[in-house]
């Protein structure tokens, strides 16, 4: 076992770890946070990215032990501390970007990794930046049309088809 | 997924000591790896991350003007960093999605030389050298077959240098639902030939199509290669396409290659 020391979301996070724990588990079972989820455990959907040290990552297909001493944010520290959601999540909610919700947590990590690179994305880059990320209620338009409208441009001509 | 210790070496010499543990296993950014491990595929007593060893990070030019990668370096790096080789961006720029290339790495791809993985194809297309923590490997004596390269058992690729072409481009035919491609042709045009490398097709892996390289040495035009075709008997033949279909992508690949490149 190899004791872990990580900041998640900002706050101090440690735990004990075997060597094949990977990150989300080690989120998800170590730390109780369960906001992130486990799609498909493959890499191919998307529903567990996470950020470490400010990149978008599949926390399935990483290991525990390789974020040690890294600086991991989930969608748990998305929203402000009293629960008024951040502007990407109220975009969401305003334009019905998520049906089920499980793919969420990862959209949402994705869409905040994009937009700080892109802050005035085309409808062309981000569904290219949501190449990793499924959601099987096939969501996609409401999902765009919520990452453009929290980038802060216009969505009214952006029908729901 | 079956337990194994963890070793995060910082240098290239205390990753080829940890190497040297029994059943050890290097993995770079995991991106294949760790899949594989899951479907216990593989079985190491030992992995030995890549990750943390900064000597094998970066992208930079050298006094010859080749571009350097270290073996660490990731998808996403390379292709936001390897601005004098645009051909070679943009292949780094279209593989998997935007948090597998903020994983995987250059070394680990050519390391593992999957039949249909991307980077192959740009190194064996450009000519580029593998160095190891040994030696230097010419392309044209590393990839062996599928899955199948150079490398001895504990030997890491630290670094490619690609030498720079006049003109080049990356041509991906992409499966959708792996994000690999089904059929992808790298075309590079040097001062002394051309170079044309395939990827996705061959059961044996990643392969030159030297009839086209001939072809194109004397007329740099997507017409040079009417006429030409491959057999599709010792192509890859799966449910998303038949060794003949792949054959017949190989020579569209290679003309759309060509047309973007001239």
């Amino acid at each position: 076992m190899t004791q872990l020391k990580m900041t998640v979301n900002g706050k101090a996070a440690s735990g004990e770890v075997e060597g094949r724990t990977l990150l989300v588990q080690f989120l998800r079972e170590n730390l109780g946070m369960t906001g992130t989820h486990v799609g498909c455990d493959t890499s191919q959907c998307g529903a567990c990215v996470v950020h470490v040290n400010g990149e978008a990552v599949k926390s399935c297909t990483m290991l525990a032990v390789e974020a040690n001493g890294a600086e991991v944010a989930t969608i748990e520290g998305q929203a402000a501390p009293d629960g008024t959601l951040n502007t990407i999540q109220q975009a969401f909610q305003d334009h019905h970007g998520l049906q089920c919700g499980f793919c969420t947590p990862g959209m949402v990590m994705s869409a905040a990794a994009l937009l700080k690179d892109n802050p005035k994305p085309t409808v062309d880059d981000v569904r290219h930046y949501l190449d990793g990320n499924i959601c099987r209620c096939t969501g996609y338009h409401n999902i765009v049309k919520a990452i453009m409208a929290a980038s802060g441009q216009d969505v009214s001509a952006i029908a729901a088809e | 997924m079956y337990n194994f210790d963890v070793e995060m070496p910082t240098s290239i010499a205390d990753a080829v000591k940890a190497l040297g543990r029994e059943e050890a296993q290097p993995m770079s950014g995991g991106q294949t790896l760790i899949p594989t491990l899951k479907a216990r595929l593989a079985a190491p007593s030992v992995l030995v991350s890549l990750h943390s060893i900064p000597e094998m990070k970066g992208v930079c030019k050298n006094d010859a003007g080749d571009i350097c990668i270290g073996g660490a370096t990731t998808h996403a790096t390379v292709a936001a960093e390897a601005v004098d080789y645009p051909a070679l961006a943009s292949l780094a720029a279209r593989i998997g999605d935007p948090a597998v290339r903020n994983r995987g790495t250059i070394g680990g791809s050519v390391a593992n030389n999957d039949p249909s993985a991307c980077y192959p194809a740009g190194v064996l297309g450009s000519g580029a050298t593998i160095v190891t923590n040994n030696r230097e490997i010419a392309a044209d004596d590393y990839f062996l077959g599928m899955f199948e390269t150079a490398l001895e058992e504990g030997e890491i690729v630290t670094e490619v240098k690609f030498p720079i072409p006049e003109v080049a481009h990356y041509e991906k035919h992409l499966q959708p639902a792996s994000r690999f491609p089904l059929v992808a042709v790298f075309v590079a045009k040097f001062a002394d030939g051309v170079r044309v490398a395939i990827t996705g097709a061959s059961e044996n892996g990643v392969f030159r199509w030297t009839e086209a390289e001939n072809a194109l040495s004397g007329n740099f035009s997507a017409s040079a290669l009417d006429g030409l075709s491959l057999s599709g008997d010792k192509m890859i033949s799966d449910l998303h396409g038949s060794g003949k279909y792949r054959a017949h992508l190989c020579g569209v690949m290679a003309k759309r290659a060509v047309a973007a490149a001239s």
